[in-house]
């Protein structure tokens, strides 16, 4: 008993809920990329060991192995916390906007920087709870703001909507520029 | 070169944003700096690198103000600021507490400078005695400095460390031309682009915080006095400023401490000091400034490794690595041979920066109290949209928007989970920096012990020894003292 108290104590640390599924999460990770080491890395014969390019992909995940054993085994060793599958929804109910980001990404091309942007502004403050008009125009005026100061201003390396294509010659000239 | 018109503007807008950035809780520098270097691509190196640096080195002065307004530090490193700033708004002394951070971080930024500056002629008789071992073995004391630095948190900065590592090794080898963990994939073969790991986990990764945590807006009141008054309350405790700025200086050129230890290390002293220490944490002018001088005095310290050997020291000093990089200056040993007109401009731009950020604090504190009442789901809606600014106009890749969405939310459960961000992206460039040099340096080593045959490197493999008995030592003490690590607010603040 006095073994396991020992053990504990040398351990236990500060931690919050939802902690030990990060840890099994980072063990089984770092195991699984380990167990690839020969697939996906190459050993030359007769290079030195510091030369091999198996060497530094070899060490880190040895090295990721070894600590994510130990923060687990510390995560284990610590009191249990409620609360942690709550955590864990909050974490996937973050792809959600990882999802609106990528989405927004992928639609720029197709319809322009501004009017995507613009799009993208009114309706994330629409899903994030705001419903007051001078909030809606702030984030409207925001996303303009940002257009103009990266893409006509800055000149940011940015693509032009296909939309931009139907429009008469000389605004397509323009929104194609500096939009 | 300060003296072109480009440059001047980049210097006030990046100064003067700098310090709006670092007032609103929720963004901070290492969003900002993800987000606008690549923008700065297209802009003169010159140019671009002033309005970074002018960001990097002006963000502290504006995170004093939530700090000391609503208890609420605007960036990580003001946390102990809001321990005596708020008491004293508590007590009606806002501007009083406002103007004593403003005049503690000018104090600590010039005596950075000042020391920077000072040691220009020895970093440039040490710099070239810096070879491959040396630079791989000073490398290496960065990884271990980061990993021991986050006490309670080893084995969790060791794994994030190791995954940075790790990452940077992903892709084509550039020596053997062997593919390396990327599973068949063509977008894995040039490799993980640390610019997009940067923005998903400190920018994505924040505006995924910020929208799905509830909804607030601070209420911080205007503040009313003179600002100017801080500078003569100032000198009656020069002492205080001037050692915390050492501090600030010492642990700053050290890889992995930087401010937070700065911090904590001169409010320790200054406390232990103190005529009256039984105020501290009540309101105490003295635990202010030390506060505030010791974390304004660590970027230009921060500067020295990264411009005399090219080795970043925390998050920030990698991302101006990559700023470096980008613009084809790169730092080293030749950069105080080659290039030393660059490093003085970049020593008085540091300069100039600390008075414009003075001298527009001393007029605006009440415009900045009303930005930092932006809600901070608001907050989140702007930075996702600043976010793909900064991805997408790399390569105009789809790609690269889902691995930093990836990374993003990686960011998102480490913030959650109080676990150390940095860890990773020094991790990546250090891991590149050991990987290049050890390579470089085998040709000339028969034995492992001709690793350390020469002074610099004989030295620094000493301090490595060193600091990993001392770690131990302390482990062994603490562990027979039966006190187990507890949390801190240095490390909830990363969060904010």
């Amino acid at each position: 008993m006095s073994r396991v108290k020992t053990l504990q104590s040398l351990f236990k640390r500060y931690r919050r809920p939802g902690d030990i599924v990060f840890a099994w999460f980072a063990l089984i990770g770092s195991v699984l990329l380990l167990s690839q080491i020969a697939d996906q890395t190459v050993w030359r014969n007769g290079g030195k060991l510091f030369a091999q390019p198996r060497f530094w992909p070899a060490v880190s995940l040895g090295g990721m192995a070894f600590f994510a054993a130990f923060h687990l085994l510390g995560s284990a060793l610590s009191e249990r916390l409620e609360g942690r599958w709550q955590e864990v929804w909050l974490w996937v109910s973050s792809l959600e906007y990882a999802a609106w980001f990528i989405a927004y990404a992928a639609a720029v091309p197709y319809l322009g920087y501004l009017p995507t942007t613009l799009l993208f502004a009114l309706a994330l403050a629409l899903r994030v709870g705001y419903r007051k008009t001078s909030t809606l125009i702030a984030a409207a005026v925001a996303a303009v703001i940002i257009v103009l100061l990266f893409k006509t201003f800055l000149k940011v390396n940015l693509p032009s909507g296909l939309i931009y294509e139907g429009l008469p010659d000389g605004l397509r000239q323009i929104m194609l520029t500096y939009f | 070169m300060l003296a072109r018109w480009d440059v001047v503007l980049a210097l006030l807008v990046g100064s003067i944003g700098g310090v709006i950035i670092g007032a609103i809780p929720g963004v901070g520098p290492a969003v900002a700096i993800a987000i606008l270097l690549p923008a700065t691509f297209s802009l003169d190196p010159i140019v671009g690198l002033t309005m970074l640096l002018g960001i990097y080195g002006s963000s502290m002065y504006g995170g004093a103000i939530p700090a000391v307004l609503i208890n609420t530090p605007g960036t990580a490193v003001n946390a102990l600021t809001s321990y005596d700033g708020y008491p004293m708004t508590q007590r009606g002394e806002a501007h009083r507490a406002v103007s004593l951070a403003y005049s503690a971080s000018f104090w600590g930024g010039i005596f950075g400078i000042l020391c920077l500056i000072l040691l220009s002629p020895v970093l440039a008789m040490i710099a070239p005695m810096f070879g491959s071992r040396e630079i791989f073995l000073a490398a290496l004391l960065g990884i271990i400095l980061v990993i021991l630095a986050h006490r309670g948190q080893i084995f969790a900065a060791g794994l994030l460390a190791m995954f940075g590592i790790f990452l940077q090794t992903v892709g084509l080898d550039a020596v053997t031309y062997t593919q390396r963990f990327t599973f068949g994939q063509s977008f894995l073969s040039s490799g993980v682009n640390l610019i997009v790991v940067v923005l998903g986990l400190f920018a994505l990764s924040q505006a995924f915080f910020l929208l799905t945590a509830p909804d607030s807006s601070p209420d911080a009141k205007p503040v009313t006095g003179r600002m100017g008054a801080g500078i003569k309350e100032l000198l009656k405790h020069k002492r205080v400023a001037t050692v915390a700025s050492g501090f600030g200086v010492i642990l700053g050129m050290i890889p992995g401490t930087g401010e937070f230890t700065a911090q904590f290390m001169s409010y320790t002293y200054a406390q232990k000091t103190s005529k009256d220490p039984d105020s501290f944490g009540k309101g105490s002018p003295e635990g202010l400034i030390a506060s505030e001088a010791a974390n304004n005095a660590v970027p230009a310290a921060a500067m020295i490794p990264l411009l005399a050997l090219g080795i970043p020291g925390e998050a920030l000093t990698a991302m101006m690595l990559s700023v470096f990089y980008v613009h084809n200056v790169i730092p080293g040993p030749q950069l105080f041979q080659n290039n030393i007109d660059l490093v003085y401009g970049l020593y008085f731009a540091l300069i100039a920066l600390n008075v414009i950020v003075m001298v527009f604090l001393l007029f605006s504190t009440n415009l900045l109290t009303k930005i930092i009442r932006v809600p901070t789901r608001f907050l989140g809606v702007l930075i996702l949209l600043l976010s793909f600014v900064g991805v997408y106009s790399l390569r105009n890749s789809l790609t690269d928007c889902m691995i930093a969405a990836g990374f993003g939310v990686l960011g998102l459960i480490l913030k959650r989970l109080n676990l150390p961000i940095v860890p990773i992206i020094l991790g990546m460039v250090l891991g590149g920096i050991m990987e290049v040099k050890l390579r470089s340096s085998l040709p000339r080593l028969k034995t492992p012990l001709d690793m350390i045959d020469r002074p610099i490197a004989a030295i620094i493999f000493g301090i490595i020894v060193l600091v990993l008995a001392l770690h131990l030592r302390t482990l062994i003490k603490e562990w027979r003292a039966h006190q187990p690590e507890e949390d801190h607010d240095l490390h909830d603040s990363q969060t904010r």
